[in-house]
């Protein structure tokens, strides 16, 4: 046994105390996936997925399941914005918070614990059905602790009208804790949903979220996704989304990752006949942060379009990766990809990692790639200090141009707003 | 005393050694217009008046208002009146020309302690120089040069100067690359913020410029130095004869 599966032990130990949720099937696959994890551990940096970082400080630490905690909606408030009629699913250490959230009519949404309770049969359908415990020891951890989660179902031909908010907050207690959120999304054919999912956390002792989201959508549906990463800078965040897409569906996905000390996001999806499919994202870390972008996009069948648009901004002795894979399958004719993956480094003591891994067995496509790592402008910063703008303020400017336009992308205004807000906080601290 | 001036002024780039003593004195109110050929330096000294770094200057000193200019950051040179406009105007994608403008001329107001503008005040400020300047209003919300044709970004230029209403201009090669249509409404907004109070140094290669910003004075630049000054009628002189005569004059002077 390896240095790190022994570090499986705390979470093999405490699988067993972990009550039955009352049906077979889901006390079975919790079980087989545990088996998966205790076998395999967490990843090393030999394997190749996981070359450029290095998971050992989380799995070092002993992480108790977190604890029940209450959150007053003024304190919860001051970690969100302004969600005007929107639904919102607020969950505080892994536990649905009622009181905190709220449904708008007609929108089927709501705790996944609360789901398996009234309606076992339909989660048992698409529960674990996307997302493998066999390619990712992290959904292997979080399927062996499923407790509860979001379930958001938008049934055929309907459209939501306004955004589903899901926020997971962790409230550090005494102890290193974990959470594993769990999210499931049913998108029927010709529906359409815009849904975030926010990560924010408060207090200071160290805490480890381990996310997996599974989103499903039918035939023509129109999903309109956003992942924003607000996590405390002391905390681990290792997420999973996989998409699984029908024959002409539109996904997009908006992934912002600001916070984390270390951060591991794995975006996937498998596309259909006629799919159209955008993977875009933007990190910025200092400090001592690391952020670790994993996409995948297979192409399984002809006629789709995947766009990929990623950027980065370094600073301090900060690191990142970006992995973009695109899968383009023998039966996948005509298929048009795009990847692009751009990084800005302010400091001399940051690092990028990046590497596009193209696989393709059709013969008539269309796929692109490209990535960048480089400086702010000389020429540019020299010509606004000319027009009397001080050299901070100029480098803040063009660091926040440089991520404007994968902002300037996102649908949902007061989601975009807050984030405007966020990222000129944020890079107006890089600069002093 | 004059608004800027230059004493025996050197500069280089890295070993190679631009200007070589250069003595220029400009005052309010006055238009002085700087021709030489390629590599004369001209590209050089408005570089080192707006304060790039690229340059280093050896030996000499530049007053601008009695002050030290060679002292001052570029950020401090614009607030306190000087204007460069650029032969390469630089793109900005990302950063709109209404929120760089603004910013600028806030930079500038606060500097002079006047009150700050907002996007409102900002507009009702440019409208009328944006006319000036044959400007659609659509491009303030369009980025900072991005996707401009070169005609395009040299009229950006000026009418950025007459945002600013700078002290002193430096129009570094505004000419070149325009048609004569750009090149009559650029001279149009130059010869509009002509004042007083205000001096301008015109470089550029050609003569044909001057036929529309007419300079009170002209000199002549070569290998670092100024060989010759003179008034308007010392560009009319050069179209006919060509920098060649000069050089050669230059150089068998010194021998």
């Amino acid at each position: 046994m390896t240095a790190v599966t022994e570090h499986a032990g705390p979470y093999v130990e405490a699988f067993p105390k972990l009550a039955s949720t009352g049906h077979d099937w889901l006390d079975a696959l919790r079980e087989s996936a545990m088996r998966e994890f205790s076998a395999r551990g967490f990843p090393t940096t030999r394997e190749e997925e996981w070359r450029f970082t290095n998971v050992a400080p989380i799995a070092r630490v002993p992480f108790e399941r977190a604890h029940a905690a209450d959150l007053t909606p003024e304190s919860l408030e001051t970690l969100l914005f302004s969600m005007p009629g929107a639904t919102r699913l607020v969950f505080v250490n892994g536990r649905f918070a009622p009181r905190l959230s709220s449904v708008a009519e007609g929108v089927k949404a709501g705790s996944l614990a609360e789901a398996l309770r009234t309606d076992p049969d339909a989660v048992r359908t698409h529960l674990a059905q996307h997302a493998s415990v066999a390619a990712n020891a992290f959904v292997a951890l979080n399927t062996a602790f499923i407790e509860d989660g979001a379930w958001v179902r938008v049934t055929r031909g309907t459209v939501v009208e306004q955004p589903v908010y899901l926020v997971y907050v962790s409230v550090a207690g005494a102890a290193p804790a974990v959470t594993h959120p769990r999210t499931l999304v049913t998108v029927g054919p010709n529906a359409q949903l815009s849904l975030a999912e926010v990560y924010v956390g408060l207090g200071e002792q160290v805490y480890f979220t381990n996310a997996v989201t599974e989103i499903a959508a039918g035939e023509s549906a129109v999903v309109d996704h956003y992942k924003l990463q607000l996590e405390r800078t002391s905390a681990f965040h290792v997420a999973t989304m996989q998409v699984k897409l029908g024959r002409s569906a539109n996904f997009s996905s908006h992934s912002i990752s600001l916070g984390g000390a270390l951060v591991r996001n794995d975006a996937n999806a498998v596309l259909d006949e006629g799919c159209e499919a955008t993977l875009n994202g933007l990190y910025l870390v200092n400090g001592t942060q690391h952020v670790d972008n994993h996409t995948a996009i297979d192409h399984a069948q002809p006629h789709a379009a995947s766009h990929e648009l990623y950027k980065g901004i370094l600073d301090g002795h900060s690191s990142a990766v970006f992995n973009g894979k695109i899968y383009v399958r023998k039966d996948a004719q005509k298929t048009d990809a795009k990847q692009t993956n751009k990084n800005l480094v302010l400091s001399e003591d940051a690092v990028i990692n990046t590497k596009p891994e193209l696989q393709i067995w059709a013969d008539d496509v269309r796929c692109t790639h490209g990535a960048t790592i480089g400086q702010l402008d000389a020429e540019a910063v020299f010509y606004l200090q000319s027009r009397g703008i001080g050299r901070e303020e100029a480098r803040d400017l063009l660091t926040h141009a440089f991520a404007r336009d994968v902002i300037d992308r996102i649908k949902v205004e007061p989601l975009r707003d807050r984030l405007e807000r966020v990222l000129f906080e944020r890079l107006h601290e890089y600069g002093h | 005393m004059a608004l800027l001036e230059i004493r025996n002024l050197h500069a280089k780039i890295g070993d190679r050694e631009i200007l070589r003593g250069i003595d220029l004195s400009v005052n309010a109110g006055e238009v002085h217009a700087i021709m030489g050929p390629n590599g004369s330096g001209k590209s050089t000294l408005a570089q080192v008046l707006s304060g790039r770094d690229l340059y280093q200057v050896t030996e000499g000193e530049v007053l601008y208002d009695g002050k030290n200019l060679l002292e001052l950051s570029p950020e401090d040179r614009a607030r306190e009146g000087i204007f460069m406009a650029f032969q390469y105007p630089v793109e900005i994608p990302g950063v709109s020309n209404l929120y760089f403008l603004k910013a600028s001329l806030n930079a500038i107001r606060k500097h002079r302690e006047l009150p700050e503008l907002d996007a409102m005040d900002f507009i009702s400020f440019v409208e009328d120089r944006m006319k000036l300047m044959d400007m659609d209003e659509s491009l303030l919300n369009r980025a900072v040069n991005a996707g401009f044709s070169g005609g395009e970004k040299k009229r950006n230029e000026i009418f950025q100067m007459a945002v600013l209403e700078p002290k002193l201009a430096v129009l570094d090669e505004t000419d070149s690359g325009l048609d004569i249509d750009a090149l009559k409404t650029v001279a149009n907004g130059v010869n509009a913020l002509r004042g007083p109070e205000r001096a301008m140094i015109v470089v550029t290669h050609y003569q044909r410029l001057l036929n529309y910003i007419v300079p009170d004075f002209v000199h002549v630049l070569a290998e670092g130095r100024i060989i010759k000054s003179g008034d308007k009628s010392l560009a009319l002189e050069l179209e006919e004869s060509g920098y060649i005569g000069l050089e050669e004059t230059e150089a068998l002077d010194r021998v």
